[in-house]
């Protein structure tokens, strides 16, 4: 079957989708958009957590012909979702034509694959790549160690912030309780979360 | 298989009676698991989310009347005060995220003993409303669980919403899982005090094929209720009443041993949260509610 | 805003021990000791990072494994017929496929066949493969393939696997380990003796036994087994996976395909964690097979389900500890008896036995023991490295051992510990003297100093209770009823580094050369970052001895020497002294080229000690002598050499008795948990845990190190456990539905206080880390769910019926 619907900001079309396949599976593998991670496919670890319609759910439950016509946000858009959501005083409308971050046709090219740069500035200023505060907070803060659990963690959090700028620590916990992490044991995770709500405070 | 999207109610019926074997699926919780996981290749999958009206709640006089997949983050967002035992249910469910696509319907459709509504259904009491092109038809919520993952309804019928009986008395909800977030149930309870009838209703959750009610627990709490005329002078519910009501809620329970605990653990839980529910709830109709009523 | 900030400090004044060194000075931003960030950082926050699931090539196919039903049985017939028809698959192979006479793998015993032939030996093991169009393709044309199973009895524990009439796991073992073990069931065993026990057990005021049981667990990284084969036009294959060890992939992979190593090309992609779960293979031989048969890339990725077969898991054990003490609280003599369960093939089963032999006294002082420790063949799945192997199980064991001596003798549980810690210059059982600082009592006076946390907190925010802060969590199950606090304490000590005489080296290639007008390093390794943070620390190593700003760390791949594994704590030390070497010999080659061309110049040139720091040359006086732009000019300067630590020696395998270990790593737990004792449930309110780590390379890393290793031993404390059924030796919970580990609700603050004591033997008197406090923190969670209960607790995890006395 076709599926017609938007990420990050651009319209998109998958065709020849088997009817069983995940909106994770057709943002990985047709869309060129691996972010969204493909850690357990039964919505018991949040690494594939997209906003869906504005709502954070795991995109490995959600079928991909649900998707006709809807609106998609991925880890690979979240920079341009934060600005826009800050510059149209914290209401960011996804529909609203934001351009999006796309990859290739499908998947990791392996060109790209090949080598990963290490940026030599150590991201310390992600220098050359704008990024929503909660994605500097997570690299500051230590946040990032495998990195696998760390899209969907990105877009939770995010999306946490949106709902509620100063979360007590009960408050982060419960609204990531449902994103695994094996590497950090999340105090880092805490660590980043407090970082990012603590800039986003001194901003406003 | 096939991916069937009705735009409307009455194509979804419509859908259903061509191909009985249809999947529902509206979040996706329970069925995309079991496709990604190659335990199920449905000929069809019938997809509700293009039916707007499903995720709608009316709150009328007596009850509430549920969409049947209005999801449980809008439950607790929403419905606190007219559900408060569903909502506290809600809460327990698996992550924010889940929370956010998955609703009653879908748990009343897999009727998985572990659904973590049922208990909170069964206590405050509920209806089914399953339609089909042959009409519509209310399913008490006693009479709707048949059987381990199987229900009442009928192969061409649709979960269209659940009427709940709104809250007329405090009601509570409490669940064992081994871990603090993000887990199926090893059992749960569900209690809800019926001031209005003076009655009390229970709900029991994976200690048995079926959720069920603790039928005998709560006949002899509303005599010894009655008996002491607690319901008027609201005193502290004796300890020996407490326990011998948590005793023959444990004894309801009908339990297997799998890998999520053993069935003794079950029986002994289920009794512990008879007992810990109950004082929270009695304590909140007595009017002293701050002390033990838990922020969930 | 409120926070519960944890309170994490690095480099406090070290009462004990000489402090750390640093040869080269550091004064280049950047360098050791700073907490720079990570250099993937950026592609891993923006969902840009490759991980070896994200592969896509033109025209690939996927493959699908079709694994055994049935723990153990005869194959009498396989029929591909129907899958090999079905539109869309380009090929199935079984056994009878294999191209060459090598059809086994493995890390140190070749018994793990790469397809079953005639027989399984354990539930889902590998049978035949499938390469088609669409994973769903291939997972339908798997399920058309009949496998026709003829069930055997199964072995499940030790009576099972060494009755009389047992079934052989391995027959015709031809192995190293066969002389020495009592039945061909027993991979490998290893006693340790020293001293006279019976006599020294006279001495004894108190004696106390135990008989514990440690659960199964899984790594559970959560990037799922996954890679990508391309066929090359040379016959060869491009392999692109995530590994622990390239080059021990490579050993194991080429001969199966029949291919010289240089033509199987491997690439590390991106790692979604580790912890032991990459050290051996899972689908790298498969998709290079499906890849050559049908000439086409071949991308294989495991869902969580398979992912529960695909790797080996930690060892359960039991184990039977006795000690002694006098009634002054000196231990006396120890005797233990530990059994692994390494399940249907070796994998890493000999090292387990080693460390967990070796290792199986703890950090104290005892001259009187006999220890043996055995790995049994089974059944049950396959059992192998993860993170603190061997010494993980011991530590669970010989810690509930020390809490049950010190309330025998009447002394207190931490004290009785500092009593009989060891220091440097004990003799561990195997004789070897610890040659360097084991501040083991000071590790524990400052967990123990670290201030407690407030109690109730569930009733901080107000008059209601904070389910998230109890027992239960948001599961309501406990508004404070039942919920008793306890506090317990616990120390492990593990080997860094590949022990027992293995020859444990790592290889770097540094390149220095002038680019865009800046001196440039380049670090080339083999060595998997699995997410450890090992890229950052080359980085930090190669500014820190050269002296530049920029570093590029190339990706690690198989056309450079073997770094040896990710894993056994050992990469910062192994690889990063490695790095280290070749930086010197870099900067020694720079430091010829600056004499040759501009020594004339200065007399510093020949007569000072000279330094690379800030892309210039200085006297270590700090005269500024040259740019390095201006000593290199279009020069590059490249060294690829192997560096290797001091060597180590097998253990005598009769009396155990060798310096088989490298390094040892120290470090302490005191957990504080609240215990809902009616429906027992635990939360872990605080991890506190005091760590030396020698030198910290980078705090921030070396914290996430700590902080990680620590919950993963809370897990196997209270949730995690793979259950195998003991009649049909089938896994009953492959999901992570029913395999659970920790989430952010069930994980504590977890406050690190990092003690810096060099060992002179290591790179800037480092120690390696990621492994020791994975084994104290388990125990130390026990101890204080002890003290809440007052129950014995002989098994982890520990579970709610077994709080509740309804097992």
């Amino acid at each position: 079957m076709r599926v017609n619907f938007t990420v990050n900001g651009r319209p998109q079309e998958a065709d020849d989708v088997w009817e069983g396949e995940s909106l994770l599976y057709v943002l990985r593998e047709r869309l060129g958009l691996p972010g969204s991670k493909n850690a357990c496919e039964q919505g018991e670890c949040g690494s594939c957590t997209v906003r869906l319609d504005n709502v954070p759910v795991c995109s490995c439950l959600v079928a991909a012909g649900q998707v006709e016509g809807r609106d998609v946000v991925t880890v690979e858009g979240l920079a341009d979702f934060a600005k826009q959501r800050a510059e149209h005083g914290g209401c960011a409308s996804a529909a609203s034509g934001i351009s999006g971050a796309t990859g290739a046709a499908c998947g990791t090219p392996l060109d790209a694959a090949k080598r990963w740069e290490a940026r030599p500035a150590d991201s310390q200023t992600g220098e050359g790549t704008e990024l929503a505060p909660i994605q500097q907070a997570f690299i500051d803060a230590g946040a990032v160690q495998c990195g696998f659990c760390t899209p969907g963690l990105l877009v939770a959090a995010d999306e946490m912030l949106e709902r509620n700028p100063t979360p007590t620590d009960a408050d982060i916990r419960e609204a990531l309780s449902g994103n695994l992490c094996r590497c950090t044991g999340y105090e880092k995770i805490m660590d980043a979360v407090r970082l990012a709500a603590a800039r986003q405070g001194e901003a406003v | 298989m096939d991916f069937l999207r009705p735009a409307s109610w009455e194509e979804a019926l419509a859908a259903k009676a061509a191909h009985p074997t249809a999947v529902p699926i509206a979040g996706g919780t329970d069925v995309m698991v079991e496709i990604n996981f190659d335990h199920r290749r449905p000929e069809y999958l019938l997809d509700l989310n293009r039916i707007g009206e499903l995720g709608d709640w009316e709150v009328g006089e007596e009850s509430v009347r549920l969409g049947a997949s209005v999801p449980y983050s809008a439950i607790m967002d929403n419905l606190r005060g007219e559900l408060p035992g569903l909502a506290l249910a809600s809460h327990t469910v698996a992550s924010p995220q889940i929370r956010n696509r998955g609703g009653v319907g879908g748990n009343l459709g897999t009727a998985s003993p572990a659904g973590d509504a049922h208990p909170a259904l069964l206590a405050a009491g509920a209806e089914v409303e399953a339609e089909s092109v042959r009409g519509s038809r209310l399913i008490p919520i006693d009479a709707f669980y048949t059987g381990v993952k199987r229900n009442a309804l009928a192969p061409d019928e649709l979960i269209r919403a659940v009427h709940i009986k709104k809250a007329d008395g405090p009601q509570q909800y409490s669940k064992v899982g081994t871990r603090n977030a993000m887990v199926i149930a090893v059992c749960a309870f569900g209690l809800a005090l019926h001031p209005d009838t003076r009655t009390v209703r229970t709900g029991i959750g994976s200690a048995a094929p079926t959720p069920v009610r603790a039928k005998a627990a709560e006949e002899f709490l509303n005599a010894a209720l009655e008996e002491g005329g607690f319901w008027d002078n609201g005193k502290i519910i004796t300890p020996s009443v407490a326990k011998q009501f948590a005793e023959l809620c444990s004894g309801a329970c009908n339990p297997i041993d799998d890998v999520r605990g053993t069935a003794s653990y079950r029986r002994h839980a289920v009794g512990i949260m008879a007992r810990r529910t109950l004082t929270w709830t009695w304590e909140s109709y007595r009017g002293t509610a701050a002390a033990t009523e838990g922020v969930a | 805003m409120t926070t519960d900030a944890p309170r994490a400090t690095v480099g406090n004044t070290a009462p004990v021990g000489t402090p750390t060194k640093v040869t080269q000075g550091s004064r280049t931003k950047g360098g050791i000791g700073e907490s720079t960030l990570r250099p993937d950082g950026t592609l891993k926050v923006t969902g840009e990072f490759a991980y070896s699931s994200d592969m896509w090539h033109e025209d690939m196919l996927w493959g699908q494994i079709l694994r055994s039903t049935v723990a153990h049985a005869e194959i009498l017939s396989i029929d591909t017929g129907e899958a090999l028809a079905t539109p869309g698959v380009y090929a199935v192979l079984t056994y009878d496929d294999l191209p060459t006479a090598v059809k086994n793998y493995g890390l140190e015993i070749q018994d793990t066949p790469v397809l079953a032939h005639g027989r399984v030996r354990h539930h889902g093991e590998p049978v035949a493969i499938v390469a088609a169009d669409h994973p769903e393709t291939a997972r339908r044309a798997a399920a058309k393939i009949k496998v026709e199973y003829k069930e055997l009895p199964v072995v499940t524990d030790e009576a099972s696997a060494t009755a009389p009439d047992a079934p052989l796991i391995h027959e015709g073992r031809d192995d190293h380990h066969i002389g020495h073990v009592a039945h061909p069931n027993i991979v490998h065993r290893q006693p340790i003796v020293r001293g006279d026990v019976e006599a020294a057990r006279q001495r004894a005021d108190h004696i106390v036994e135990g008989e514990y049981t440690f659960g199964m667990q899984d790594q559970a990284f959560l990037g799922p087994e996954s890679g990508l084969a391309v066929p090359a036009e040379d016959g060869g294959v491009d392999l692109y996976v995530a590994t622990q060890w390239l080059h021990s992939d490579l050993r194991q992979i080429a001969p199966v395909l029949g291919l010289p190593e240089g033509k199987v090309r491997m690439t590390l992609s991106g790692v979604g964690g580790a912890f032991g779960g990459r050290e051996d293979l899972s689908m790298q031989i498969h998709a290079c097979l499906l890849a050559l048969r049908t000439g086409k890339p071949v991308k294989i990725v495991y869902n969580r389900f398979e992912s529960f077969f695909g790797h080996v898991h930690r060892h359960p054990a039991k184990l039977h500890y006795e000690h002694g003490a006098t009634k002054d609280g000196k231990l006396t003599h120890m005797k233990c008896r530990i059994v692994l369960d390494g399940g249907a093939y070796a994998s890493a089963s000999p090292a387990v036995v080693g460390n967990a032999a070796s290792l199986a006294v703890g950090p104290y002082v005892l001259e009187d023991v006999d220890i043996e420790a055995i790995a049994l063949y089974s059944n049950n799945p396959p059992c192998g490295a993860m993170r603190g192997f061997g010494a993980v199980q011991a530590c669970f064991a010989y810690e509930a051992q020390m809490d049950k001596l010190a309330d025998a003798v009447g002394m207190d549980r931490v004290e009785f510990r500092q009593l009989n810690a060891m220091s440097q210059g004990t003799l561990m059982p195997t004789g070897q003297p610890v040659d360097s600082p084991a501040p083991v009592a000071e590790l524990l006076r400052r967990v123990k100093a670290m201030p407690m946390p407030p109690e109730q907190q569930w009733l901080a925010a107000g008059e209601a209770a904070d389910v998230r802060q109890l027992p239960g969590g948001l599961s309501n199950t406990t508004h404070g009823e039942g919920v008793v606090r306890g506090v317990g304490y616990a120390v492990g000590i593990k080997n860094v580094g590949f022990s027992e005489g293995f020859d444990d080296y790592s290889t770097a290639k540094v390149r220095m050369e002038v680019v865009g007008g800046e001196p440039v390093a380049t670090v080339h390794t083999a060595m998997a970052e699995v997410g450890q943070g090992g890229v950052t620390v080359h980085a930090q190593i190669a500014r820190t001895e050269l002296g530049v700003a920029q570093v590029t760390i190339q990706p690690a791949d198989t056309q450079v020497g073997s770094a040896g594994s990710t894993s056994a704590s050992r990469q910062t030390y192994v690889t990063g002294g490695a790095v280290k070497n070749a930086c010197e010999l870099v900067r020694e080659k720079v430091l010829e080229i600056g004499r040759r061309k501009l020594g004339t110049y200065h007399p510093a040139w020949a007569t000072a000690e000279l330094l690379l720091e800030g892309g210039k040359v200085v006297t270590d006086g700090g005269e500024v002598l040259a740019d390095l732009v201006d000593v290199l000019e279009d020069e590059a300067v490249e060294v690829e050499e192997e560096w290797r630590h001091r060597p180590t020696e097998a253990f005598d395998l009769r009396t155990g008795q060798g310096n088989g270990h490298v390094q040892y790593s120290f470090a302490a737990h005191r957990a504080v948990v609240e215990v809902d004792t009616e429906l027992g449930l635990v939360k872990v309110i605080e991890l506190a845990c005091a760590q030396d780590v020698g030198k910290a390379l980078n705090p921030l890393s070396v914290i996430g190190q700590i902080q990680g290793g620590t919950t993963q031993g809370l897990g196997i404390a209270v949730m995690e456990e793979i259950i195998v059924d003991p009649v049909t030796a089938k896994v009953r919970n492959p999901s992570f539905t029913d395999y659970l580990i920790p989430t952010i609700l069930d994980t504590p603050t977890i406050p690190v206080d990092v003690l810096e004591l060099a060992d002179d033997h290591a790179p800037y008197g480092l120690r390696g880390i990621g492994e020791a406090p994975t084994l104290s923190s388990t125990p130390a969670v026990l101890a204080a769910i002890r003290e809440a209960t007052g129950l014995e607790l002989n098994r982890t995890p520990v579970r709610p019926e077994h709080l509740t006395g309804t097992a």
